[in-house]
C-alpha cells in the first residue's frame, strides 16, 4: 500500500512535468497533441547520446554521485537534452503544425499529430532499436525505509522527486515574478486579449514549445533513470499526460501539476487490485471519471 | 490460374472488409466532423463480440455460446455501438478534442482487456472462431472464397447505399450543418449533441460489422490484429480522397502501396502454394513491415 503510494507519487511527478507544456499547447493552439508525449522519448534518448559522448570526452565526469547512479556526465547531458528537445519541439511546430494551423481546422492538427508521433517513435526505434536500455548498469540498492509496512526507496527516486519539484518551483517563479511570465499567463488565459495588450503570440507559442520540450525532456530522463528507456516511452505517456491535463483543466499550469499526481498515484494503487497489464487503462478511467463529475477539470473553466 | 484468382479474391475480401470500417469513419469524420482516434476498439468490439457469441465452448473460457452466425454478428455490432454510445455520451457535448482523447483511451483500454482478461478474450493467444457459415455445405475452398467475397462486397454495397441515402436525406443535411456551423444548426432547432451521438454510434457499428467479418474470415482474432496502427491505416485510406465514391479507389491505391512489395511480385504469384496460407503469410509480412 505505502510502497504503491510512493511509486505512484514518483510516476506522478514525471507525469506532472510532462503535462505542463501539453496543457499550454492544448489551450493556446486549441488541439489535442498526440505527438507531445514523444518529446519525453526524444529527451530521454538525447540524454543517452550526450551522456555517452560526454563520458567518452571527459572520463572524470563518468563518476557517479554516490549514493546515486547519476553521473556528472548524465546531469550535464540532461541539461543539453532539455535544450535539444525544446529546439525539436519548435522545429516540429515550424515544419508541421504551423503550416497546418495557417490553412486547416484544429482536427487536421490532431490527425497530423498522430502522424508526427508515429514518425518520431519509429525514427527512435530505427536509431536505437527495440530493446530496453539503461543509463547506467550500476546496481542501485534500495534503502529499507520501513519494514512494516514494507517500504523500499532508491536514492535515485528521491533525487528525481526533488529535481521535479525544483523544476516546477522554478517555473512557478518565472510565471509569477517576471514580465515574460505575466505575458505567458496572459496568453494562456486569453490569447486574443493578450495580443490586444501587445503580447506577440508567435513568440509566446515558440516559448511554450521550448518550455514544454525542456520539461518533457527532464520528465523523460527522470522516468528512464528510475525505470528504463525504450522507444515506447513516449507512447506509454500519451494517455497519462492527457489524463493529467484534463483532470487539471486544459490551460491551467497548476492544474497540470495537481492533475499529474492523482494519475500517477491511481496507477500505482491500481496494482493492488488489478494485474499490472491493466495499468495502461487507468488514465482512461480517470478521464472518464473527470468528464462525468467535472467536465472542465479541477482548475479549468467552461469555454466554448 | 485458380491460384492467382483465389489470391486476388483474398485481398479483395480483406479490402472489402476494411472498406466497411472506412465507410463508418467517413460518416463520423467526413459527414459529421467527429475525430475517432480509436477505430480499432470498435472494430475489435465487433470481432470479439462475434467470436464470444458464435465460438465453440472451450474449457476455462467464457463464451462459446455457438450462437447462429447472424445473431453473433448482431451481438458484436451491438457491443461496438454500446461502447461508442457510452464514450460519445460523455465527450460529445465538450470540446471537440475530448472525443479524440477519449476514443484513443478506449483503444488503449480495449487492448489491455484483450491482452489480460484471459477468461473472456483468451489473452495474447487470442480466440479461436467457429466454422465459417456454409463452408461445409459448399465444400470447395476456392468456390467458398469467391462466395465469401461476394457476401462481403454485398455487405459493403449495402452499407455504401445506406450511407448514400442517409447523407442525401434531410438527416444527412442536418449532420453536415452541425459540422459546418453548430450555432446556426441549433438556431433552426437541431440538437447537435444528439445528432453527433447518433452519427458516432452508427459509424462505430459499421466498424463493428467490419470487425465481425474480419474475425469470421480468419476464424481467429488476437490482440495483435488490433494494433493501433490499424486506426492509422484506415485513416490514411479515408484521407486519400474526399468523398464516399472515391474511398474504394483510394483504398485500392493504399492497399497497393502497402502490400505491393510482398503481394504482387510475379514469382510469388506463380508459385503454387496453398491459397490461404500464401495470402495469410503475405498479410502477416505486410503487417510486420508496417507495425512499429
Amino acid at each position: 500500500m505505502i510502497q504503491n503510494l510512493a511509486d505512484g507519487i514518483l510516476t506522478g511527478s514525471v507525469i506532472s512535468l510532462g503535462a505542463i507544456g501539453l496543457t499550454l499547447i492544448m489551450h493556446v493552439l486549441r488541439f489535442a497533441n498526440f505527438s507531445y508525449a514523444e518529446l519525453l522519448g526524444i529527451g530521454a534518448y538525447a540524454a543517452l547520446v550526450f551522456d555517452r559522448l560526454l563520458s567518452a570526452l571527459a572520463p572524470a565526469l563518468a563518476a557517479a554521485f554516490r549514493p546515486l547512479t547519476l553521473t556528472g556526465s548524465l546531469a550535464l547531458a540532461t541539461v543539453l537534452a532539455m535544450a535539444l528537445t525544446g529546439a525539436s519541439a519548435v522545429a516540429i511546430d515550424r515544419m508541421v503544425f504551423r503550416r497546418i494551423r495557417a490553412r486547416a481546422d484544429p482536427l487536421s492538427m490532431v490527425f497530423a499529430s498522430f502522424g508526427v508521433a508515429l514518425i518520431v517513435r519509429n525514427l527512435i526505434t530505427l536509431a536505437f532499436g527495440h530493446r530496453a536500455q539503461l543509463y547506467s548498469n550500476d546496481i542501485a540498492f534500495a534503502e529499507v525505509v520501513s519494514r512494516d509496512p514494507m517500504l523500499l526507496i532508491k536514492p535515485g527516486q528521491v533525487f528525481v522527486l526533488v529535481a521535479a519539484v525544483v523544476l516546477m518551483l522554478a517555473l512557478h517563479l518565472i510565471l509569477t515574478r517576471t514580465t515574460f511570465g505575466f505575458a505567458l499567463r496572459a496568453v494562456a488565459e486569453n490569447p486574443t486579449l493578450a495580443q490586444v495588450a501587445g503580447v506577440r503570440l508567435a513568440a509566446m507559442v515558440t516559448a511554450i514549445w521550448l518550455i514544454g520540450g525542456a520539461l518533457s525532456a527532464a520528465a523523460g530522463v527522470f522516468y528512464a533513470l528510475t525505470n528504463h528507456l525504450s522507444p515506447a516511452l513516449g507512447h506509454n505517456f500519451v494517455l497519462p499526460l492527457f489524463a493529467a491535463t484534463i483532470a487539471g483543466g486544459i490551460g491551467s499550469v497548476y492544474g497540470a501539476v495537481a492533475g499529474g499526481f492523482p494519475v500517477g498515484i491511481a496507477s500505482g494503487l491500481s496494482l493492488m487490485i488489478l494485474p499490472s497489464g491493466y495499468t495502461p487503462a487507468m488514465p482512461f478511467l480517470i478521464i472518464l471519471a473527470v468528464l462525468l463529475v467535472r467536465p472542465h477539470g479541477l482548475f479549468g473553466e467552461a469555454r466554448a | 490460374m485458380i491460384g492467382v484468382i483465389s489470391y486476388l479474391a483474398f485481398f479483395a475480401t480483406m479490402a472489402g472488409i476494411l472498406a466497411i470500417a472506412v465507410l463508418g469513419l467517413n460518416l463520423q469524420w467526413g459527414t459529421t466532423g467527429l475525430f475517432n482516434g480509436g477505430v480499432v476498439a470498435f472494430f475489435g468490439a465487433g470481432a470479439y463480440g462475434t467470436m464470444i457469441l458464435g465460438g465453440r465452448p472451450e474449457p476455462g473460457q467464457f463464451g462459446g455460446f455457438e450462437a447462429p452466425f447472424l445473431l453473433a454478428v448482431a451481438g458484436g455490432v451491438g457491443l461496438a455501438g454500446l461502447v461508442a454510445w457510452a464514450v460519445g455520451l460523455l465527450t460529445l457535448r465538450l470540446r471537440h478534442d475530448y472525443l479524440a482523447i477519449a476514443t484513443f483511451g478506449v483503444a488503449v483500454a480495449f487492448e489491455s482487456v484483450t491482452r489480460n482478461a484471459e477468461w473472456l478474450t483468451g489473452g495474447a493467444k487470442g480466440l479461436r472462431g467457429f466454422p465459417r457459415p456454409f463452408e461445409a455445405a459448399v465444400g470447395d475452398p476456392f468456390l467458398y472464397g469467391l462466395l465469401f467475397l461476394g457476401a462481403v462486397l454485398e455487405a459493403l454495397g449495402l452499407a455504401w447505399w445506406g450511407l448514400e441515402r442517409l447523407t442525401a436525406s434531410p438527416y444527412g443535411r442536418a449532420l453536415r450543418a452541425i459540422r459546418e456551423d453548430e450555432e446556426a444548426a441549433r438556431a433552426i432547432g437541431k440538437n447537435p449533441a444528439r445528432l453527433r451521438l447518433q452519427a458516432f454510434v452508427v459509424g462505430a457499428m459499421l466498424m463493428g460489422v467490419s470487425g465481425a467479418l474480419y474475425a469470421t474470415f480468419y476464424a481467429f482474432i488476437r490482440p495483435q490484429d488490433l494494433a493501433p496502427i490499424l486506426t492509422f491505416q484506415l485513416w490514411a485510406m479515408q484521407l486519400y480522397t474526399g468523398s464516399i465514391q472515391y474511398i474504394l479507389i483510394g483504398l485500392v491505391i493504399v492497399l497497393m502501396l502497402l502490400w505491393r512489395p510482398e503481394g504482387l511480385l510475379p514469382e510469388r504469384i506463380g508459385r503454387r502454394t496453398p491459397n490461404r496460407t500464401a495470402g495469410t503469410a503475405a498479410a502477416t509480412a505486410s503487417k510486420e513491415a508496417t507495425t512499429p
